[in-house]
């Protein structure tokens, strides 16, 4: 099991003709990724076999219009490779022609293009993951953004964090331990984000495929706080956690538009301190990632591995329950 | 991107944001002249640096005659302005701004910002003008009053009247002070500014709304759109070592410790900056090298790091995912030997390749500490820093 992303998913890649696009639809087509189509306006029509650089294994019919790409296609879920000054018109498009699942890989796109862009995939209960995020990977069935693949290792550690590559480095600090990932997610580290920690835990919390979190903050904003608030009243499972920034200055912007402390808010001190209260695994350090997950599962009975089965804990008519009324709790968690 | 606040109330002037009348000057000579062009009794000169807290430094000064506004200007003029935001060092003062005196009656703050946790912005006011905001928000949050402005909507006129009834303003004021939120807003929303903050507003004894300073920030993400603003940037107000970095489209951070990082990603950055303290050393920079790391952005790096005196150990931190580790090692091999280095390097390359990366790195004859691990690498650092 697994959340958002599955065998099933059927995905469409907007901007798939261009350098980014091109490479990483290889690339998710060789993890396994079930891409049924991609977008590029006025290039609709053909079958693209990927550029000089890049040769698609399989080739991919293109549509002019992510409507085309549902209606002919059933494509439920898109990934965005389009560059920052038409991705948020390219996210809105997806939204209005029905897929329940936007992946925006795209950085730099302007704050307030995201905030009208936020405010409309409210409207229709349409989720994103991003912008400026590695994307969402269930390991050994579906790979959805810029993630290298190999690192991951089916399982049942579902990871959450607001890097790229710290996410990577806590993926393989599992895999090498033996320990395999349910979902992982990069929700990135913009101001105005689609999926959040607390929307992220939720799921991962509903997932009968889940028996442990991993969550990976950063300075600057409140989400780990509001994530923290909510793990202390309803998630039973063990979550190990880490705030990076713990050595960065207020007023500067750590690479990331969001980790920024200011006027003396969101620093590392403030929100360890509240995921530690609310039952979190704090590690100083990233290093540490893996060797606390192992030792928290050791804990509480569960191993992280495929073969250790979870019926005792829900009963399998309940799980199935779950199972089906996924799609409205997405809803009601935006 | 920030800018100085008298380029702030020039784009807020375009808006109809009243300012008050004022001219920038770089020179005493340009200061007086500004003065007298302004005319009336009382002028006020203040220090154009991009911190606050400029007035507690003694960097804003009353002159009531245009001698002293000469000698204002000439004392305040290459001063080194220390504020709590410039740190010990200090700025030293290069432009002036000279403006009217105000018959100030009353003293407001009024921020327009990005608010995360709704994704929405927001509009905020306060009766506790001319203080730290960040104080007023800690001990009497309840003095803060925030509309949020609705992304399809925008900023309602009945909320520019609440905010105003809620200050407790009345007649001329009120009505004034309504006009000016609105049109504060405007000049936020199409100037794709991340926070404009006007601290303090002043209402004036004749019932003017004035802004007698002006913050404003603006979205690094957005700035594509906005030549105008970009020739306002003051390369002067930025770290030299920051803006070389950007030239090589580096991602550099100047901090006050004694181990360089190299990193690839910036969470990942951060995290290993944090690992630098826990191995008992102090970070001497941030720095994302971005997801190539290439042989030329790596020498880059080395180049800018090693300008920094204090530096006496490098830990180079890269996650292949993508990029392949062998190639890494190659180019930190080739950048390595093109810049000399003379201080001990931890490299830590996980990943694609990490194999080979190690074989390289061993095979080079230069005396690199290899770490296997994240945690390894701690060690070495500490190793590093205490030899």
């Amino acid at each position: 099991m697994s959340i958002l992303v599955n065998k099933k998913t059927r995905l469409v890649v907007q901007g798939i003709t261009g350098g980014e696009g091109t490479f990483h639809t290889k690339m998710m087509i060789e993890y396994g990724t079930n891409v049924v189509a991609g977008v590029t306006p006025s290039k609709g029509g053909q079958l693209y076999r990927g550029n000089e650089k890049d040769q698609l294994a399989r080739a991919v019919p293109v549509f002019n219009t992510v409507r085309d790409a549902v209606v002919k296609e059933g494509a439920d879920v898109s990934v965005i490779f389009v560059p920052a000054a038409f991705a948020a018109d390219a996210i809105m498009e997806s939204a209005e022609a029905g897929v329940k699942l936007v992946v925006t890989i795209t950085e730099g796109i302007p704050a307030n293009d995201m905030v009208k862009v936020y405010e409309y995939l409210k409207a229709r209960g349409v989720r994103m993951i991003g912008p400026n995020c590695p994307g969402i990977i269930t390991p050994g069935e579906c790979k959805v953004g810029i993630m290298p693949g190999f690192i991951h290792k089916p399982g049942r550690v579902g990871l959450i964090s607001r890097s790229g590559t710290l996410t990577y480095e806590a993926v393989w600090q599992l895999t090498e331990r033996g320990i395999g990932q349910s979902t992982c997610i990069g929700i990135g580290g913009d101001p105005v984000i689609g999926t959040r920690f607390i929307d992220a835990v939720k799921l991962f919390n509903e997932d009968s495929g889940t028996d442990a979190i991993i969550m990976i903050g950063e300075i600057g904003g409140t989400a780990e706080e509001e994530a923290a608030e909510y793990i202390a009243k309803h998630v039973k499972k063990p979550v190990v956690g880490f705030i990076a920034g713990q050595t960065a200055p207020p007023g500067r912007r750590m690479g990331h538009a969001g980790a920024i402390i200011s006027g003396g808010k969101g620093t590392a001190a403030e929100k360890m301190a509240a995921i530690r209260e609310a039952g979190i695994h704090v590690v100083e350090s990233p290093a540490l990632l893996g060797e606390t997950m192992a030792k928290a599962l050791k804990k509480s009975g569960r191993s992280g591995k495929k073969t250790i089965s979870v019926s005792s804990r829900k009963p399998p008519v309940k799980k199935k329950a779950t199972k089906k009324s996924k799609p409205t709790k997405k809803k009601k968690s935006r | 991107m920030k800018i100085h606040e008298y380029q702030g109330k020039e784009i807020l002037k375009k808006f109809n944001v009243p300012v008050p009348q004022g001219g920038v000057a770089f020179t005493v000579d340009e200061a007086v002249k500004a003065a007298e062009r302004i005319g009336g009794k009382v002028w006020v000169v203040k220090a154009q640096i991009h911190a606050g807290g400029r007035g507690k430094g003694g960097g804003v000064k009353l002159a009531r005659s245009i001698e002293e506004v000469r000698q204002r200007a000439s004392e305040i003029l290459g001063m080194r302005l220390v504020t709590h935001q410039t740190g010990p060092e200090g700025r030293i003062v290069k432009r002036l701004l000279i403006e009217q005196g105000m018959n100030i009656a009353k003293e407001l703050y009024v921020g327009i910002t990005l608010d995360r946790a709704t994704s929405q912005n927001v509009v905020m006011a306060s009766t506790e003008g001319g203080v730290e905001i960040e104080k007023v928000a800690e001990e009497s949050p309840e003095k803060i009053l925030k509309e949020y402005v609705h992304p399809s909507i925008g900023f309602g006129q009945f909320q520019a009247r609440k905010l105003c009834f809620g200050l407790g303003l009345t007649g001329d004021a009120f009505k004034n002070g309504a006009k000016f939120l609105q049109a504060l807003y405007k000049a936020y929303e199409a100037t794709d500014a991340s926070l404009a903050e006007i601290n303090p507003l002043v209402i004036t004894q004749e019932g003017q709304v004035i802004a007698l300073d002006a913050k404003m920030n603006f979205d690094d993400n957005a700035l594509y759109r906005h030549p105008d603003i970009v020739e306002m940037r003051d390369i002067d107000e930025e770290e030299p070592l920051e803006v070389e970095a950007s030239k090589s489209n580096l991602n550099y951070i100047k901090l006050d410790g004694n181990v360089g990082c190299m990193v690839n990603g910036a969470g990942l950055a951060m995290g290993t900056m944090d690992i630098i303290k826990l191995a008992g050393g102090m970070p001497a920079n941030f720095l994302d090298v971005g997801g190539g790391a290439s042989a030329e952005t790596v020498e880059a790096g080395f180049r800018i790091i090693l300008k920094d005196p204090h530096v006496k150990a490098v830990l180079i931190n890269i996650f292949g995912g993508i990029v392949r580790c062998d190639r890494v090692a190659n180019g930190v091999v080739q950048a390595a030997k093109n810049v000399h280095v003379n201080v001990p390097i931890v490299i830590r390359l996980a990943g694609t390749n990490a194999d080979l990366a190690a074989e390289i790195l061993k095979k080079s004859g230069m005396t690199f500490l290899v770490a296997d691990s994240l945690k390894d690498a701690a060690e070495k650092v500490t190793k590093a820093i205490a030899a």
